[in-house]
């Protein structure tokens, strides 16, 4: 299980995480959203220790990764992959050796071997063919497809993904969630997503958490949310552009 | 007024004592990540293709044309004295002791080091370095280390090219086009050029070597998260570069005399 106990960060003189206590469920897929700007991928980022907090401890099952350096914070990151906000592809390789990149680097597995997986993977993200592509080629949502294959290639136990559906389109979007979950369905991993597609994410979580001033506001299985009566958590979803969903919530 | 003055001079020096902290610690920890396995030979290859390789036709030129202006030069002045069969010593000993290091070595500042800078700086921007850390595997070592390797092989390589070509040069105006003898030209090098004087040479091209690299992957690892951040540290990079070479040779020539 993740665990951020008490976590803040300042960023350029500016504090984002004022004090977040969250624990993340295993093999759950859990939402975290809140407002542009609110430190949602700091937050993510925390739990992969790409950022260490100012003040706090972040915990991953008994290993405090916000104390680890060097090798130490290596080993720990093996349980962890991690699709980023512009998929984060190497650009100088193709679809099929950004995906092989980590089977290649890590594992020193035999060429037929990293073309079975890669191939596997490739199919299950559908880009079937597109191996020899160079992600400059790529659309949006071809890229975040590319980027989802090379995190799953490695089997990890936790996934964070970071804004998914930035600068798709709603049609690519719905794509993108929907391959999410059937990935996380057939492999079970713990998943952390950070969003502000709402309402969608609350019919493809399991729990969603709001971000809001630098602290969790509310965690909560995504359910709740939709028959919460909370008027501070009503105005936030709302924010989204949401007054439907709003709505229905009020009318029950 | 004078508090103000004093304060800027005391935050400006802070900002550079922690900066060159900061380059230290950077060099330190590459170093660090260079001696643990895996070694990346392939990747180290590639760098010394991209720096070496890849700058031998600018070094090359740079070198001939140097080379041609010595052989000018000298002739002009070595003429004064009757002293014209001088002209192979004073342009080898240039080149070796002090125009083939350092001129190699600004070229591969302009023309690698700036790629080097520009290239790790966008994969910071576009999260490419945090994609290798969340991978497990250390960016420093993946992608820094093998360019400063690179450097400290690559550049004494492209200078020990140059200080050839350059001599070469010198040969072709001095000999073939304004008369000199062949015979004086190259004995005058045989004489006059020590063992010290090419130890020198390469002493200074393996430290120019590690600078370039060192200051371009520094500027380009910390880059700001943006296009103009990146074009900043870009000129950053070769500037700063160029003026620690200058500096540094000065330094070593000083120690080496």
């Amino acid at each position: 299980m993740i665990k951020l106990v008490g976590v803040e960060k300042t960023l350029g003189g500016q504090p984002v995480l004022r004090g977040v206590d969250l624990e993340i469920p295993p093999g759950k897929l859990t939402t975290i959203i809140g407002r542009s700007g609110e430190g949602k991928s700091v937050l993510l980022k925390h739990m992969i220790g790409l950022f260490k907090p100012d003040r706090g401890e972040v915990w991953v099952d008994d290993v405090e990764i916000s104390r680890l350096k060097g090798t130490a914070l290596n080993d720990a990151r093996k349980r962890f992959a991690m699709l980023f906000q512009g998929a984060a592809l190497f650009d100088s390789l193709t679809v099929f050796d950004n995906v092989a990149f980590p089977l290649r680097e890590k594992l020193g597995l035999s060429e037929s071997d990293v073309k079975r997986r890669v191939g596997e993977k490739l199919d299950q993200v559908g880009l079937t063919g597109m191996g020899h592509k160079f992600p400059a080629e790529l659309s949006g949502g071809m890229k975040k497809r590319a980027g989802l294959a090379r995190a799953l290639v490695m089997e990890p136990e936790i996934l964070l993904i970071d804004e998914p559906t930035t600068g798709l389109d709603p049609l690519m979007a719905k794509t993108i969630h929907d391959l999410i979950v059937a990935m996380h369905k057939t492999f079970g991993f713990t998943a952390v997503m950070v969003s502000h597609e709402i309402p969608e994410i609350f019919a493809i979580s399991d729990w969603v958490a709001i971000l809001k001033e630098g602290k969790i506001a509310a965690m909560a299985p995504s359910q709740e949310f939709q028959q919460t009566t909370d008027p501070g958590i009503l105005e936030f979803i709302s924010v989204g552009g949401t007054v439907a969903l709003v709505h229905a919530v009020r009318e029950g | 007024m004078v508090t103000v003055m004093v304060a800027h001079l005391g935050r400006t020096t802070l900002f550079l004592l922690g900066e060159m902290g900061r380059m230290l610690l950077f060099l330190a920890a590459t170093i660090a990540w260079f001696t643990r396995p895996p070694l990346r030979p392939f990747q180290i290859l590639k760098q010394l293709h991209f720096i070496g390789f890849k700058s031998s036709f600018v070094v090359v030129l740079t070198a001939a044309f140097t080379g041609m202006v010595l052989g000018l030069q000298g002739y002009y002045s070595l003429r004064k004295f009757g002293a014209e069969a001088a002209l192979g010593s004073a342009v080898a000993l240039s080149m070796i002791r002090e125009l083939g290091p350092v001129l190699a070595a600004l070229m591969v500042t302009a023309r690698a080091g700036s790629a080097m800078t520009a290239e790790i700086g966008i994969m910071r921007i576009t999260e490419q370095i945090d994609a290798l850390d969340t991978m497990a595997i250390n960016p420093l070592q993946y992608l820094v280390s093998p360019k400063l390797v690179a450097g400290l092989i690559g550049v004494p390589l492209l200078v020990a090219i140059f200080d050839v070509v350059g001599i070469y040069g010198g040969y072709l105006v001095g000999v073939e086009l304004l008369g000199v003898n062949a015979g004086s030209y190259w004995s005058s090098i045989e004489s006059a050029v020590e063992w010290k004087d090419v130890y020198g040479g390469i002493l200074k091209s393996i430290s120019f070597g590690l600078i370039v690299s060192w200051v371009c992957c520094y500027k380009g690892y910390y880059t700001r998260m943006s296009a103009e951040g990146l074009g900043t540290a870009t000129t950053e990079a070769v500037v700063l570069t160029s003026v620690l070479i200058l500096v540094w040779d000065y330094f070593l020539t000083s120690v080496l005399l």
